[in-house]
Order: C-alpha cells, then structure tokens, then sequence
C-alpha cells in the first residue's frame, strides 16, 4: 500500500518519528512551520541548510529534520551555529532553541548573536518552563505561574525575548504562535529573507509541565488562550495602555533594521588583510 | 618561511596552525595566551581564513566545534580560567568526535591565581577535567621551534583521530622568544580531513568506524545530512539507550587512541646512554632540568634527563624502561606534585621516585634542579 506524503513529509527523517514530545504539546506545531517556511523558499534545500539546537524539549526537532543537524550543549547553539556560519557561509544556518536554552544558560550567547548580526534564523520554541526536567521556572515562566522550582509561583521577572533581541541588535524580530501556525511559518520565512540576525519566538503550549500544573486546561484550551490573547502588531499599537493587561501581547514582525551582517562584514577584513 | 626570525613562542603556535591548515579559530583575551589571538587575527585573514572574538570562553570552544563540523581545520587559544570554562565543550567534543586543538598556556591557579606567572599546574585537568569518561591527547613543547611543530602535530592527531587535542604550553614557553627557522610548506606533513568512502546509497553511516576505529563523518553541507549529538550515539549518530552501545561507544573512543600506542607518545632523552639516574620533565622546566643535568655532568655526576613531548597518552613504557635502567628517578615540575603520580605509577615501585616541584609563580632555577640531583645521586637510589 502506497502513502501519499504531503509535501513538506520530506524534510523529516521519517524513520526517527514518532517524536518523544508528549501529547498536546506545541513544539510538533513550531517544527513543521519551520519546514513549511523551508519549503517556501527556493534557495533553502535539505542539502544547503543546517539546523543547529540546543538541550531541552524544543531542541529534540533537530534529530527529526532530514538535513545536516547538531544537537549541541545545553546553551550553546548560537556560539555552534556562528562557527558553521562563518566556516561556510554558503549554508544556511537555522538554530531551534527554548525559553531556557537561549535566554538563561544561553543569554550570553543570545545577545551577542544578535549584536553581531550573525546571518542566522533563531527560532525560540517558548513553552514558558523547563520540560525536560520536568517543569521548573524559566527566565521566560511568567510571574505568579508555578513551577516545581516556584510552588508559590515565581515571583522573578519576565524576559521579553523580542524586546532583548531588538535591543541587543537583532535586525529581524517576531512573533507568533502555535495556534497561528500559517503566521508563524510567515514570520519564520521572513526571517529566512532577511540576511542578519533573525530571531522568532514561537509560543507554545506545554500541556504536562507548565499547563497541568497552572490549570491551564487541555492543550486545545492553551492554544485558544493564546487566539484570545495575541494581539496583531498594527492593532496592538492602536491599543490604549489600558487594554494592553498582563495577559496580552504583540504577534508578527515586531521589528526590523537594515545593518551589515557579519559574514559580509569579515569579507571585506579579507579584501584588507589581502587574503583570498 | 624559511628564513630566520625572533618569535615568541605564542606566534610560533599561530604560525603552526597556519601551516597545518588551520583556517578557523575563536577565542577570548586571557593571559598569556592571548598573544595566540592577536596573531590568528592578524594571519588568518591573509589566508581566507575567519577569526572570531568570542562574547566567552564557552563561546569560542563552541565555534571551533560548529566550524569544524562545516569542514575548517580550527584552533583555540586560552589559559587556565578559559580552559575550566571549556572543559563541557572539550567533552563534547571528544563524544561527538570532533577534530579541533585547544591550546593552554597555562598559569598560576587556582582560580584568578597569579595570571602572569608560569605553572604546569593543569596536566591532570588536561586529562580528567571533563566529565566522563574520554580519551585524551596532549603535547607540551619546551622551545619556540617546537611549539610551532607541536601545533602542526595536534592539528594532524586530532584530524587522524577526530578529537579534541591540547596543546599543553606554559606561560615560560608561551612569552620566550628565540631565533627560530621554520619549516618549508613542503617540509610538513599535512593529515587532511577525512572524508566519507560511501555515498548515502552505499549505506554510509556517519559514525561507523574504519579499520583504525576512527568514523569518516562528513561535513555539513555534503548532503549526507548527518546529525551530531553530545548523547551517546550509535553508528547512524542517533541517540540509542542502549547498554550495549553506550559499553562499544565509550570503549571504541579509548581504542581508536590506545591503539595508536607508541605512535603517538614522544619522548626525548639527554645524557641517558650511561646514566646511573634521570630527572623527567616536560615544558619550560625541561629547559631548566637541562641546564641543572648538563652542570650535573661537569661535576660527575651520572644523571640524565626524559622530556615527555607527549603529556598524555602518558608514555607508561618509556618511564618502565627508565625504571629499569637507573637507580632513581625525580620529576621536576612547576606545580605541588602532578605528573609524579603517573610517573610512579609506570615506574612501578622498581626504583625511588622523588619529587621536585614548585609553586611559587617563579620558574625553576638551575641551581635548585641540580641540589635535587645532587640528593638524589648521593642517596644512591636508596631512600
């Protein structure tokens, strides 16, 4: 018996599924608009493409991707991907990462990433908690939400991802969800087009670590949680500061600048050194 | 390159790895090894190569890593806080096979300690500094010439290998500057990157060894779309919870070095043909031990010296053979007392091995090296 494939089946290696991702979980959601942006693209293939991750749940994708991918250390997938980048700058370079692999154990990497303006997409798989340990605070778990690490609820302060890439330099920064997965897959091609430093964050939903325990519900009462409270970039700037609660926040292309990135930048440090 | 030139023993290793073929290194300013740094920075342009300065220590290991994946020879370059910041990346390296040289120029620890000042105070941090279980390979050089020979070297074993290769230097070695001619192109000996015999269709795994048990994984952008991963992996590089494969994965990563053996462990031995005693060192102290055995010789005394080249594998059967020959051994080191242990071990209690170390952030003099010599012969082995 035949299969039929939908297109964008290709880019998984079809033998290493199914993933270990629990049920519910949003991440499954987050990979797929990432091949579907692949697929988007012409001068993206299997075999010009890598995909670099991290350590946690999010960064599990990579071993289901049918391209060149490295699985890094817990933190490291931005200092590994500037290194592929640089070596081979013909590549094109895609890093999967979580609330904690990138803003905690990896902020240092994650500013300087985007100071650099690295010619890299980073996509930040945001469940809100550490699930592969099993559901401690991240510097993205939102204030007051528990956690195995906050019984009584976190009482730390919030990363905004977004706003730390744009301020740290990124030259391309947006938003989207798992539940607007036809926006995210447009918001992670945008950033495939944009030859810097790229940077998305993906909500998603983590129904056994973070939900369970903040009785969030089933995973389809988080996904329609975050229909009810992402609000579309241009509505969100003609939001009066009243109706901008704690709850709400902005999705799509947040921010975007034209700088040199640092690939090109480096060629002309050849063309004066006198090097070929 | 073959005319002749002052250098600091810090641009001699910038100038190895040039000539290894090293086109890719990361790095972050620490001394004294940053000299390392500013040569590579200055060089590799020149020759199309990438220099990078790193936000962190971590950092610039990572880069080296994800460069080398992508078919660069690389290097990188830092001293004792850097090289315990690096040590879970060193590990990564060594489960992932990647080929990559980390140089350390070491200094006083630990910790801050005393950054300007020489010790050999990291050669069991070399070795066992990362966690788990891994092999190692470590050269330490003891003049200018020789650290640009031992940087082509570590860069050959760790493309043979596909592992993580320290160049253990020190901070004597690192800031000395000699009159030193370097090699010809054609002089050196250039161990290229391996690349895969199998196309996917054949069947290629990326981490199936070959008969020296070293895996002929290719570099991205190949399109053998391989995937790497600091968890224990099988052949396919996919990770398996498998006892089996975590026993044979482990194993084959001790054997694809222990096998090399002898082939890999360098030694050099002076005034040894009638030596009645031996002092063993390596690095910069070797260039004092030198000193202290030839006056030692002027004065009658029947002593000679081993220099370790290579630091690990540790050269069991040279010291075993020293053991049998002489009546006595000391090991002089900058450090509380390191490398004696390994020398006691493989000297296996056949003659009295003592020590001779130092660790006052001011290197040997002459004059100490020889009084424990002078000890040394006139107990006559018997102590």
């Amino acid at each position: 018996m035949s299969e039929i494939l939908r297109s964008y089946e290709k880019y998984f290696r079809r033998n290493r599924l199914p993933h270990l991702w629990c049920p519910g979980c949003g991440n499954g959601i987050a990979m797929k608009a990432i091949v579907q942006a692949i697929e988007k693209n012409p001068e993206f293939n299997q075999d010009n493409t890598v995909i670099v991750s991290g350590i946690g749940c999010s960064s599990r994708a990579s071993g289901y991707m049918d391209f060149d991918t490295l699985h890094t250390a817990h933190g490291r997938a931005i200092p590994f991907a500037t290194g592929v980048k640089l070596a081979n700058p013909k590549l094109n370079v895609i890093v999967i990462t979580g609330d904690g692999d990138c803003t905690a154990i990896g902020g240092n990497h994650f500013i300087h990433g985007c100071r650099r303006n690295i010619d890299l997409t980073v996509v930040l798989f945001n469940n809100n908690i550490y699930g592969m340990t099993g559901g401690q605070a991240s510097p993205m778990t939102p204030t007051g939400k528990k956690a195995t690490t906050a019984p009584y609820g976190s009482v730390d302060r919030t990363f905004d991802a977004c706003s730390l890439a744009q301020a740290a330099g990124a030259t391309y920064v947006a938003r989207s969800t798992a539940f607007h997965v036809n926006h995210l897959t447009d918001m992670i091609a945008g950033g495939f087009n944009n030859k810097g430093f790229s940077f998305i964050e993906a909500l998603v939903q983590c129904p056994t670590a973070y939900g369970r325990r903040n009785k969030m519900g089933a995973p389809a009462e988080m996904l329609k949680w975050m229909r009810d409270n992402a609000v579309m970039k241009a509505a969100w700037d003609k939001l009066p500061d009243e109706k901008k609660t704690p709850e709400k926040f902005p999705i799509g292309l947040l921010y975007e600048t034209n700088a040199v990135d640092y690939d090109t930048a480096y060629e002309s440090v050849i063309e004066l050194a006198g090097g070929k | 390159m073959a005319d002749r030139r002052l250098m600091q023993g810090n641009e001699a290793c910038a100038e190895g790895a040039i000539a290894a073929g090293v086109r890719f290194f990361a790095g972050y300013p620490i001394t004294p090894s940053t000299e390392i740094a500013e040569s590579m920075a200055k060089l590799l342009p020149k020759y199309g190569g990438t220099f990078v300065q790193m936000e962190d220590e971590i950092a610039s290991m990572g880069a080296i890593l994800g460069a080398s994946l992508a078919g660069a020879k690389v290097m990188d370059a830092t001293s004792g806080p850097g090289f315990s910041l690096k040590q879970e990346l060193i590990g990564y390296a060594a489960v992932a096979e990647i080929p990559c040289v980390l140089v350390n120029v070491q200094r006083v620890g630990p910790s801050t300690g005393q950054p300007t000042a020489p010790s050999q105070g990291d050669v069991m941090q070399v070795r066992w500094g990362t966690h788990g279980d891994h092999p190692m390979i470590a050269l330490s050089p003891w003049s200018v010439r020789e650290t640009f020979d031992l940087t082509v070297m570590a860069v050959n074993y760790a493309e043979r290998f596909r592992t993580p290769v320290i160049l253990l230097m020190d901070e004597i070695v690192g800031h000395l500057r000699e009159n030193v001619t370097l090699p010809t192109a054609e002089e050196i000996a250039i161990y290229p990157r391996r690349k895969p015999t199998k196309t996917r269709a054949e069947g290629y795994e990326p981490f199936a060894p070959e008969a020296d048990l070293v895996p002929n994984v290719a570099d991205f952008g190949n399109g053998y779309h391989v995937h790497v991963t600091g968890l224990i992996h099988d052949e396919t590089g996919f990770p398996v919870g498998s006892p089996k494969v975590t026993q044979e994965s482990i194993h084959r990563l001790h054997q694809k070095i222990n096998r090399a053996g002898n082939e890999i462990i360098h030694t050099e031995e002076y005034f040894m043909e009638d030596a009645d005693f031996a002092v063993v060192s390596f690095g910069g102290t070797a260039r004092t031990v030198y000193e202290a055995v030839s006056e030692a010789r002027e004065l009658g005394y029947k002593v000679g010296m081993l220099r370790l080249v290579t630091i690990w594998p540790f050269a069991d059967e040279a010291i075993a053979r020293l053991a049998a020959k002489v009546k006595a051994i000391t090991v002089a080191e900058l450090n509380y007392g390191q490398i004696i242990n390994e020398v006691q071990r493989a000297a296996g209690g056949v003659c009295p091995v003592e020590f001779c170390g130092k660790y006052d952030m001011r290197t040997f003099e002459p004059p100490e090296i020889l009084d424990a010599i002078k000890k040394m012969c006139e107990g006559g082995g018997a102590n």
